[in-house]
């Protein structure tokens, strides 16, 4: 058990009468890739933000490194979101801040880090995702591939637990989609754990440890990538990866 | 291909628009301009400049010949743009404006200030705070609700009526006084306004790094608020400029209440031009200024768009 980092156990949300959630159980190990596959309207970007807390449960609980419980009623969702990063579809930049002022923000006001630091901390990322010379510029200078590396860029500055991706190469022009990727592919080679709900099911195959296929709100089919994508038992699996992949 | 004819890049203000090819051949200019379109354009544009100087002198001239036919015409020209009066009005005129700076200069930081805490205070959750929400409402919906000069006749009059101990019964500081609260409510709902322009998911991002509800509303949401508002907030100083008039019901001795005293000691109205022309030659440069920054920022926006 030491070595799970989540743990979602029978989770319910309904949004006004209509369960997106039912009760769904997932368990992520330490230096995981989790890859949620499923249609729009599974539950996938519910149950991410379920997971950092920018969405209340109704029932069940989800626990972060054994020791945390994100629903309990007490706790400081602030902490909790120190620990896990999210990346949007929408990048969600704030446009009125330079790539490098996105990115120290956090860093400075919540960890309290003095501004040399972060600023070298903040280089050092961008250096590192080839985004270095984009520092001083604002967000609507960017291309879209280049503004959502930011975004990412800018939650790994916070040095989070758990990532989380939801669907981040939706929104991008098929061009940008790559560059994008090799980012995340480049986190999960360094280790880092992560959660990703996606529909690029090529990338699914390659980087995920575990694939979840979501349907009607519970995990109805997981497992290694060869095993969901190559056999998958479910009739609805079945049916969903042949209208994707086709 | 080394055949293409380069086109001088034209940065006058005439209206041609610089073409970038869509196709860049290898060797072809950046931008390109068939000679003979651009002499076409700028042919048109020079025609409807010229037609449009003609079309607006003809209206003014009968504008102007069919006002001067009136009968009443001498008399009017006699009691309001008499040129002597003028002369003799008019410094006295500027000197009564002094004070309808002073009366802007002072209330615009409060209102501002004002406008900024009671928008925040409308929008606090926290239940213990309620009384402060409710409060802040109240004061928007009594304020905008009633008049300003009604507001400036109550306070003027009322309170210097109570003879409380230690408050000033000074005309200008209860006009100045009504003036920052009226106008602290509308500026309330427009920096409410900007608030809630900010979309949500900005709010969402700066939340999911760690940020507390504070330090979001202090380092996202404000700082793109304010500048959505930039506009109206314009907007309202320029009516605030001319509102400072409405001080002059309280007696002091501003420009309006200046202009009144030079027509009722001559019975010619000529001093009411100049204080119409006084408050103009103020106003004017903020519109323009106004729409300048709006201008630009549409400008920043498209931009954004495309990026």
């Amino acid at each position: 058990m030491t070595n799970t980092l989540l743990d979602i156990a029978g989770v319910w949300k309904a949004f006004e009468g209509n369960s997106v959630l039912r009760g769904l159980d997932l368990s992520v190990a330490r230096h995981e890739a989790v890859v949620l596959i499923g249609a729009s309207g599974s539950g996938k970007s519910t149950l991410l933000r379920c997971v950092n807390g920018l969405e209340t449960v109704d029932a069940g609980r989800i626990l972060l490194g054994g020791d945390l419980d994100v629903t309990a009623f007490k706790t400081d969702m602030d902490a909790v979101r120190r620990r896990i990063g999210i990346v949007f579809q929408s990048y969600n930049l704030f446009p009125h801040m330079t790539v490098l002022d996105n990115v120290t923000l956090s860093p400075r006001k919540v960890l309290k880090r003095s501004s040399a630091d972060s600023i070298e901390q903040a280089m050092a990322l961008l250096q590192r995702f080839g985004l270095a010379d984009k520092a001083n510029d604002y967000p609507d200078r960017l291309s879209g591939g280049q503004a959502q590396r930011v975004a990412i860029v800018r939650a790994l500055a916070m040095e989070p637990e758990l990532m989380l991706f939801d669907e981040i190469t939706s929104a991008l022009d098929p061009l940008l989609v790559g560059e994008v990727l090799d980012t995340v592919r480049d986190l999960k080679a360094g280790g880092l754990t992560l959660i990703m709900a996606t529909h690029e099911m090529g990338f699914a195959r390659e980087v995920a440890d575990q694939v979840c296929f979501l349907d009607a709100g519970v995990v109805l089919e997981k497992g290694t990538p060869e095993a969901v994508f190559g056999s998958p038992q479910e009739a609805k699996t079945q049916e969903f990866l042949a209208r994707i992949l086709k | 291909m080394s055949g293409w004819p380069v086109p001088r890049r034209r940065t006058s203000r005439s209206n041609v628009t610089l073409v970038t090819s869509a196709t860049t051949a290898p060797g072809a200019p950046e931008v390109y301009f068939d000679p003979v379109r651009q002499a076409f354009r700028r042919k048109r544009a020079r025609r409807d400049a010229l037609v449009g100087m003609a079309s607006l002198l003809g209206f003014v001239l009968v504008v102007g010949f069919a006002i001067s036919r009136t009968s009443g015409w001498p008399l009017v020209q006699e009691t309001f743009f008499n040129g002597s009066e003028f002369i003799a009005t008019f410094p006295g005129l500027l000197d009564a404006f002094l004070l309808n700076v002073r009366i802007f200069l002072i209330a615009e930081p409060l209102i501002l200030i004002i406008g900024l805490l009671v928008a925040l205070a409308r929008d606090l959750r926290s239940p213990l705070l309620l009384p402060l929400r409710v409060v802040a409402t109240l004061y928007v919906d009594i304020f905008r609700g009633v008049p300003t000069i009604l507001v400036i006749f109550l306070l003027g009059f009322g309170v210097p009526a109570l003879q409380l101990q230690g408050v000033p019964n000074n005309a200008v500081f209860w006009g100045t006084a009504a003036l920052v609260l009226s106008y602290g409510a509308y500026v309330a709902e427009v920096f409410r306004a900007g608030i809630g322009s900010v979309h949500s998911s900005q709010r969402m991002a700066a939340r999911s790094l760690g940020l507390t509800s504070m330090q979001t509303s202090r380092y996202v949401v404000l700082p793109q608020a304010v500048r959505n508002v930039i506009p109206p907030l314009l907007n309202d100083f320029i009516s605030l400029q001319k509102d400072t008039a409405l001080v002059s019901v309280l007696g002091p001795i501003e420009l309006l209440r200046q202009a009144q005293i030079d027509a009722s000691s001559t019975f010619n109205y000529t001093a009411y031009v100049g204080a119409a022309l006084i408050f103009i030659a103020l106003t004017i440069p903020m519109t323009r200024f106004a729409d300048w920054v709006q201008a630009r920022m549409r400008k920043r926006r498209s931009m954004a768009g495309t990026a």
